[in-house]
């Protein structure tokens, strides 16, 4: 096979297997694009994320143990997992067709930023009180549970909060901390 | 005899003084540097001699368990203010409580890539609807199974079905209507009157009665309350004809309390 049919042979199919939802969780682990793609799958997923520029989306990789400071080893890609996220911002308009109220995202920053900011582990009457400023009481607990159930946070037995997968894979934390405290 | 058994307690508060204060640091949150290694070791290591029974053992693994984890949160700790992402929590809280909640939300909105999916029935959904509904019975064998409980049918009078409380005495929107005409009447050439004074009756199962129905007066917009904070007297004002209660406003709730103490005193009131 020619180079270049391999590779947009390969293209083809690692965009698939990123788009549709294949696990209760979107996103593939870098075991199984290997076993479908071959070991050079970095190297397609780069291409992939070049081609996904034009429309403003990238391949978002989240590393097990937090992203690493240096170049990533073939072991951790590999336990990583693989998402299409959006490369550029949502407007307000655009959350609203996804069925959040502005509301809803506020809620969710405050949640999230206070988790960030108390090193990741917040209690979840800490986090009730802030969003009683801003959200009506009865619906204070209701988002957190919608939080939670989307995968943004996560609540252990003990009743403290944390950041869940989703937020790992669609929040640029440094981003919205920096925002939060230059505004 | 009797002082090493004292010694012994103390040391059992002790070892629990220390599994609770640093189980308190982790669960709090607060700095874990409170937690002074070096001498809490020392008091493990000062009484483990005298740990005897499998219960005192115990008791002293759980506190080096516990000192054991407070040192991976002191770790912890300062691998986390050494990152960029270390801010000062109390910064963070007053921040988000100035900001307006559109401005957390635009903010959020520059630091939030939603994922990209797309769902579809895949072939191991297929494969499961397929059992499913292999394995369910036919409708006239499910329904065959669900039957009801026979009961022999009987008579009630009106007056049982009232002492149950399974019908009202009166539709309950015409005890409000006649409510609202009773504070209507009461009101004479005044616009409002005092709250207390519209629901007090002489019994306290009356006042809650007469609570319970203005509370639905103002819900249905039959009338309104008026708060004299300086005062902290509260008033209701009716309205000439009911307001139907609009969507896009935000309903506030006023909790009245309508105790029996608040009874007597506003009876005690009413007889100087």
């Amino acid at each position: 096979m020619k180079k270049k049919t391999y590779y947009a042979t390969k293209l083809k199919r690692v965009a698939h297997l990123l788009f549709f939802k294949r696990h209760r969780k979107p996103g593939v682990r870098g075991w199984e694009l290997k076993k479908r793609l071959g070991a050079d799958y970095p190297k397609i997923l780069a291409l992939l994320n070049s081609y996904l520029e034009k429309l403003d989306l990238q391949v978002k990789t989240v590393f097990e143990e937090g992203t690493p400071s240096e170049r990533p080893t073939v072991a951790q890609l590999d336990r990583a997992r693989f998402y299409i996220t959006l490369r550029g911002g949502l407007t307000p308009k655009e959350t609203k067709m996804m069925g959040w109220r502005i509301d809803d995202i506020a809620g969710l920053a405050i949640a999230i930023a206070t988790i960030i900011a108390k090193k990741g582990k917040a209690s979840r009457g800490d986090v009730e009180g802030l969003l009683r400023d801003k959200l009506p009481g009865w619906r204070v607990n209701v988002n957190i549970d919608r939080y939670i159930r989307a995968g943004y946070i996560d609540q252990d037995e003990k009743g403290q909060l944390y950041l869940d997968w989703r937020t790992r894979a669609e929040i640029d934390e440094k981003t919205l901390v920096d925002l939060l405290i230059t505004k | 005899m009797s002082s090493r058994r004292q010694k012994k307690q103390l040391g059992k508060e002790h070892l629990q003084r220390i599994i609770d204060l640093c189980r308190s640091t982790e669960e709090r949150g607060i700095d874990p540097f409170v937690v002074d290694v070096d001498s809490i070791l020392a008091i493990i290591h000062e009484y483990f001699p005298k740990w005897k029974n499998p219960e005192e053992l115990c008791l002293d693994a759980e506190a080096v368990h516990q000192v054991a984890s407070a040192i991976k949160f002191q770790s912890e700790w300062v691998k986390h203010r050494s990152t960029s992402l270390y801010t000062d929590p109390f910064l963070i809280e007053e921040k988000l409580r100035k900001l307006s909640k559109e401005e957390v939300g635009t903010i959020f909105l520059k630091s939030w890539h939603p994922i990209v999916e797309l769902e579809q029935i895949s072939h191991n959904s297929l494969m499961e609807a397929t059992r499913y509904w292999q394995n369910l019975m036919p409708l006239d064998e499910r329904w065959q199974k669900t039957e009801g409980l026979q009961v022999k049918t009987g008579t009630m009078t009106r007056e049982e079905l009232l002492k149950q409380q399974i019908i009202a005495e009166k539709e309950f929107s015409k005890v409000l209507e006649t409510f609202w005409q009773e504070l209507k009447q009461k009101m004479m050439d005044n616009e409002k009157i005092e709250y207390w004074d519209f629901i007090g009756a002489k019994t306290y199962e009356e006042t809650v009665r007469r609570a319970y129905l203005t509370s639905f007066l103002v819900t249905y917009g039959y009338a309104t309350l008026e708060v004299d904070r300086l005062e902290e007297i509260v008033y209701i004002r009716p309205y000439k004809t009911p307001i139907p209660t609009v969507g896009n406003v935000q309903a506030i709730s006023l909790p009245i309390p309508v105790s029996f103490e608040n009874w007597k005193n506003w009876r005690e009131g009413v007889k100087d």
